[in-house]
């Protein structure tokens, strides 16, 4: 169970290092909502079940698609020359 | 006195533009007037900064490139030394559980002893969190509602606008998409589902894990899939904006009534009318199962409002 909870803890960071530097803006989306699913088996590791509900409805769930509509928005996305997601700096 | 009007008369003129340079010639022009030499130190002046523009130009680029390179070597020193601190404080944090902690103290044993007999609930989480210290549930109810009347404040498009290309460009529902079958077949199965799943999970908070702000966003997350399936026409059958008025309103306030006597009466609790039943039993745990009804309204409302506020402009 400790070996369990220490790859769990490493993904987190490699995660949390790797949403910095990806510069697609769609991947990095995808990899935060990956982040807030890995939390979610850390939060029943670490024996609180309310925490990892909540952390699936919203992490996991409301708070990435709120993430990936604000990509629509500013044309990130673009639907007809299906780019997906070319960062504005290059 | 002339002048004095030409000057006032360009400077509250209905153009938002600047002096250009044939007006700042004719005030200098009229300048002159009141003696040659103020005239000529302002034509001079203006010689002047053209020619130390360019100058500035040059050195600004070389300066551009060092400012760059010690602002990055810096800026990874920092973020080290800040890594640095957080590390060694969470180093010298005791062990996780310890019997020695500073919160193991009389009010954990308190809570764990007589949170049974004293909430009702079985889900001790819920009958610390909606019981003991229901008034700081009804300041994080109150944080979300206010977030979501910012949203509509700056996201909200109002059909009065004139501007016609700015209203739809702003206002998703021209834009709707086509109709996905695959999308649609999946969500006639899921929302029936993920809707029922989210009232059970609201219904049975005070007797396993979850409670009103987890099942609140299962519902809303349930919501959000019928909208993104069905388009905006139908959705507006049963869900408008009075709607989402009402129902937010009407739980929010129903919270506030019941549990605002912590205003005047600080930390202690009035007597309850309401008992608190055989733990274990689904209508037990005295106010608890109402506050999450209302918990849970508020936030499925919440979250349906962010996304089609977001999205479409408008509920």
């Amino acid at each position: 169970m400790n070996l369990f909870l220490l790859l769990l803890l490493l993904i987190l960071i490699f995660n949390a290092i790797s949403v910095v530097l990806t510069k697609n803006l769609l991947a990095t989306c995808l990899i935060f909502m990956a982040q807030s699913t890995v939390m979610v088996l850390v939060w029943i590791l670490l024996e609180s079940p309310d925490l990892a509900i909540t952390e699936a409805a919203v992490g996991a769930g409301v708070s990435s698609l709120l993430m990936f509509i604000t990509l629509k928005k500013i044309h990130v996305i673009d639907e007809e020359t299906r780019k997906g997601g070319e960062s504005r700096n290059e | 006195m002339n002048n004095c009007f030409r000057g006032l008369r360009a400077f509250f003129s209905e153009s938002e533009s600047p002096l250009d340079a044939d007006q700042i010639r004719s005030l200098a022009g009229s300048v002159q007037e009141a003696g040659p030499s103020s005239a000529e130190m302002l034509t001079m002046h203006e010689d002047n900064i053209r020619g130390s523009e360019r100058n500035l130009d040059n050195r600004f680029e070389s300066s551009k490139k060092r400012m760059t390179a010690v602002y990055r070597i810096l800026s990874v020193l920092a973020a080290a030394a800040i890594i640095l601190v957080l590390l060694y404080t969470t180093a010298g944090l005791p062990s996780f559980g310890d019997a020695e902690n500073p919160t193991q103290n009389e009010v954990q044993q308190r809570y764990l002893e007589k949170g049974l007999e004293e909430g009702g609930a079985t889900n001790l989480v819920a009958n610390m969190i909606l019981d003991y210290r229901a008034f700081d549930t009804l300041g994080e109810s109150n944080v979300l509602f206010m977030a979501v009347c910012t949203v509509i404040l700056l996201l909200r498009v109002s059909r009065e606008d004139t501007d016609r290309r700015l209203r739809e460009e702003n206002d998703d529902r021209h834009f709707e998409p086509k109709d996905d079958l695959i999308l649609q077949m999946g969500a006639r199965v899921l929302v029936p589902v993920i809707l029922l799943f989210g009232i059970y999970v609201i219904l049975n908070g005070h007797l396993g894990p979850g409670g009103g702000f987890s099942g609140g966003a299962i519902m809303g997350a349930g919501l959000i899939l019928y909208l993104s399936a069905f388009g905006f026409a139908r959705t507006e059958r049963f869900f408008t904006f009075r709607t989402f008025k009402t129902v937010s309103f009407t739980a929010l306030a129903f919270y506030a009534l019941s549990k605002a006597y912590s205003f005047f009466t600080g930390a202690n609790h009035l007597p309850s009318v309401i008992t608190t039943g055989t733990p274990g039993a689904i209508l037990s745990a005295g106010l608890i199962l109402p506050l999450n009804i209302a918990v849970g309204l508020v936030v499925c409302c919440t979250m349906y409002a962010f996304y089609t506020l977001f999205r479409k402009g408008d509920m």
